[in-house]
């Protein structure tokens, strides 16, 4: 294999796809840290050269894990649709990149490639976009999805309530669901991350918000980001789980390292399934982010990006109502500042919606990062122009359990009215028939927790 | 550890550190005395001719009593609004502009980013290292971008730092207390006056021997692989800032190990962290509290992991 351009008349070489893939990627610190980011502008420029004339089918048949060895490669590579990865095998990365972007290109000749995609070849054509062909690549590609309501139907902006509490205390979780209900934050999930894994403080928060949800006949889907295993337990003792959720990781030995496999979210999902009080068919919750692998020395040589595709590949397999990457949590020696944290946050939305998932991007940012909220901000604007299906919303955008910053209760309805866009459809009724929206726009008695206090 | 035994033996460490001077008492905190917060006042634009005699002199919107204060106009429940904001420290019942945030809550935001950045971007102060005379070393990391970026050289004493340790360090003690900067230096200057005679009191009364201790700049926790095996010590504990939460940066944590060496790791270490006055683990409470980890160390002569199975 002979990998090499002239530019500037310099020339550069690269030994092999894994180098070439790492550095081809927009700078990142995590890809400094692992060995294989550009040491200068442009070699990171003459490896996208070389990249844009590598086929398709080289891609596939170079996964960052082989297949004997990982699972997750193994579950990727069996989900390809042979017939269509047929069709497309020939063609260059540059000509895919072209092809996504054509005003030929229907969403619905996109959403038939994905299947006959692997991650490599996801990660592969995200290294050639620039930041706005990320968002009208993916504004291209509407992914819906159903539990309780519809998730990332087309002129719709969904938002997590996350009510963390430093406690778990069940009364102040009730308390930031009213603020954020109030807001119109909730139609994605309310879904809170807890300090205790266990099952019996795991199931009281699951109770308590499938009360509130009774209570308020709320369109809507409870979880608690407990351990897969507790939230399991949860569902075979006959508590009230709406999505079913767990961090996964792009390699068998990152999964490994968050004590998950795929067996084991096999076994979930048949729960799920049959468990989960929704409506339904879509039970499944995921969160990724870029790094994660690489922090559990589990990206086996290769670059952030590329382990991160391999994420949404794996959650394809469980049809998930909702993945959002935590981009921005991990810290700045993954990816070190506003800049890196907008461009990441950008390709891992467009990498999901290729891959065919229903995603949402959790915006944020940690206190050793150099970033602010008016950076997160931006992102949040530009990842709406570009369809995403949701944000988190926190009390003024900040987790008193977590420790970092992302969007608030007040982004989703700044971002609704600046895009001129909608709750979830069934969700904007609700709200509407207890008079807290009007025509898309907040009422007079929204912004009140208190008006929960008494039905 | 039962809470009584632990009280005892903070009161007595406490007790003998005011004795000879070492500590003094803080001061009382503010109590939550009960507070009215003032009536909203409708918005009159007055025109009054402002020249010269504008004077604004603003009360401090980070204390507790000002972050609870209700911000939602026209709430259904005023009462209610506030005992929802009471069951959480999350920013609840802030109202809004538009759909926007309100004022002072937009700047109370950006005031609690402010003061975290200031904490990360700056070194512990040297008259404060000077009291203790604990002298510096430094690890392979050169300057903060660096420390933050690369990890893994904040987990590795420079070759000076090495050289410094064996001309100056008493070796093979039974305790090593260790300093280091980390994410805040906000937090070892909150903390460190009141932590570390406790912690040297607390060992010289349990009989063990105090090694020689010092500073390290630019410091991961992993260090104290480095610092296991310079000097050999039965127990490192080393007192090191924690990443800042928003509008926290005085949080520090003392992590501790047993005899570490190259290739521990957090599964060999035990931790107590949260360390800081008025909400989290109470600096002389927890100075007291490595003690006692220490001594069970090295009593099982293991840490981590290995010392919870010894247990």
């Amino acid at each position: 294999m002979l990998l090499r351009t002239k530019l500037h008349g310099k020339t550069y070489e690269f030994p092999d796809i894994r180098l070439l893939m790492g550095k081809a990627n927009e700078e990142k610190s995590g890809d400094h840290l692992a060995g294989v980011g550009a040491e200068t502008a442009a070699e990171r420029v003459a490896a996208r050269l070389v990249l844009a004339e590598v086929p398709l089918s080289v891609l596939r048949e170079t996964p960052a894990v082989p297949y004997d060895q990982d699972e997750v490669t193994r579950v990727i590579q069996d989900a390809v649709d042979e017939s269509i990865y047929a069709e497309i095998k020939n063609m260059t990365v540059g000509d895919f990149r072209e092809w996504i972007l054509a005003d030929t290109t229907t969403p619905d000749m996109i959403r038939r490639i994905s299947n006959g995609l692997t991650a490599e070849m996801v990660a592969g054509v995200t290294k050639l976009m620039s930041n706005m062909d990320l968002m009208y690549a993916a504004k291209k590609i509407p992914v819906t999805a159903h539990c309780n309501n519809t998730i990332g139907a087309p002129g719709t902006l969904s938002s997590r309530l996350q009510p963390n509490h430093p406690t778990d205390a069940p009364e102040g979780i009730r308390a930031e669901i009213y603020e954020g209900l109030s807001y119109g934050s909730g139609d994605s999930v309310i879904g809170i991350n807890p300090v205790d894994d266990s099952y019996g403080s795991v199931s009281r928060l699951l109770d308590m918000t499938y009360d509130v949800i009774k209570t308020w006949n709320i369109p809507t889907q409870n979880c608690v980001l407990a351990h897969v295993t507790t939230q399991m337990k949860c569902m075979q003792s006959g508590s009230p789980v709406g999505l079913v959720f767990q961090s996964i990781s792009g390699s068998q030995k990152g999964n490994e390292s968050f004590g998950i496999s795929v067996g084991m979210l096999d076994e979930a999902y048949e729960l799920a399934k049959k468990h989960c009080f929704p409506k339904g068919p879509n039970f499944m919750y995921f969160e990724t982010g870029q790094g994660s692998a690489l922090s559990a020395e589990a990206h086996n040589g290769w670059d952030q990006l590329t382990l991160e595709a391999r994420n949404y590949g794996l959650a394809k397999r469980y049809h998930p109502f909702q993945v959002n990457t935590v981009v921005g949590f991990i810290g700045p020696e993954y990816l070190y500042d506003a800049r890196q944290i907008q461009r990441a946050g950008l390709e891992d939305h467009f990498m999901g919606k290729l891959t065919g998932i229903p995603m949402g991007v959790d915006a944020c940012y940690t206190n050793h990062a150099r970033a602010d909220q008016n950076a997160i901000e931006n992102l949040a604007v530009m990842l709406t122009a570009a369809g995403c299906n949701y944000f988190m919303g926190v009390p003024m955008g900040d987790d008193s359990m977590l420790s970092y910053q992302c969007t608030s209760y007040h982004d989703a309805p700044t971002l609704r009215q600046l895009f001129k866009l909608r709750p979830a459809a069934e969700f904007e009724k609700w709200m509407e028939d207890l008079g807290l929206i009007r025509n898309g726009v907040l009422t007079e008695k929204a912004g009140d927790p208190s008006f929960f206090l008494k039905r | 550890m039962d809470d009584a035994k632990l009280n005892a033996i903070v009161e007595a460490i406490v007790r003998e550190l005011k004795a000879s001077g070492a500590v003094q008492p803080s001061a009382p905190t503010a109590g939550s005395a009960t507070w009215t917060p003032p009536a909203p006042q409708p918005f009159s634009a007055k025109p009054t001719g402002f020249g010269g005699s504008l004077t604004i002199d603003l009360p401090d919107p980070t204390t507790p009593e000002a972050r609870m204060t209700p911000r939602v106009t026209n709430a259904k429940d005023p009462n209610g609004v506030r005992a929802l904001m009471a069951s959480t420290s999350a920013r609840i019942g802030v109202g809004r502009a538009g759909p926007r945030y309100r004022t002072v809550s937009l700047l109370l935001f950006q005031g609690d980013h402010a003061v975290t950045q200031d904490a990360l971007y700056r070194d512990v102060d040297q008259r404060l290292l000077d009291e203790f005379n604990l002298f510096t070393v430094q690890t392979k990391v050169s300057n903060k971008q660096e420390y933050l970026l690369r990890p893994d050289l904040g987990r590795l004493l420079n070759d000076e730092a090495k050289r410094t340790l064996n001309e100056k360090c008493q070796k093979n003690v039974n305790v090593q207390v260790v300093v280091g900067d980390g994410l805040s230096a906000a937090a070892v200057e909150a903390n460190l006056r009141q932590m570390f005679p406790v912690v040297r009191q607390g060992v010289q009364s349990a009989g063990l021997t105090f090694g020689t201790p010092f500073f390290v700049k630019y410091a991961r926790v992993g260090v104290m692989n480095d610092i296991g095996e310079a000097i050999k010590p039965d127990v490192v504990i080393l007192l090191i800032g924690e990443r800042p939460g928003l509008g926290r940066a005085e949080s520090m944590s003392a992590y501790m190990g047993y005899k570490p060496k190259y290739g521990d790791t957090d599964a060999d270490r035990d931790v107590v962290c949260n360390i800081f006055e008025n909400g989290g683990t109470n600096p002389l409470e927890a100075g007291a509290f490595v003690v006692q980890i220490a001594q069970k160390m090295r009593q099982h002569q293991a840490s981590g992991v290995k010392l919870k199975m010894a247990k």
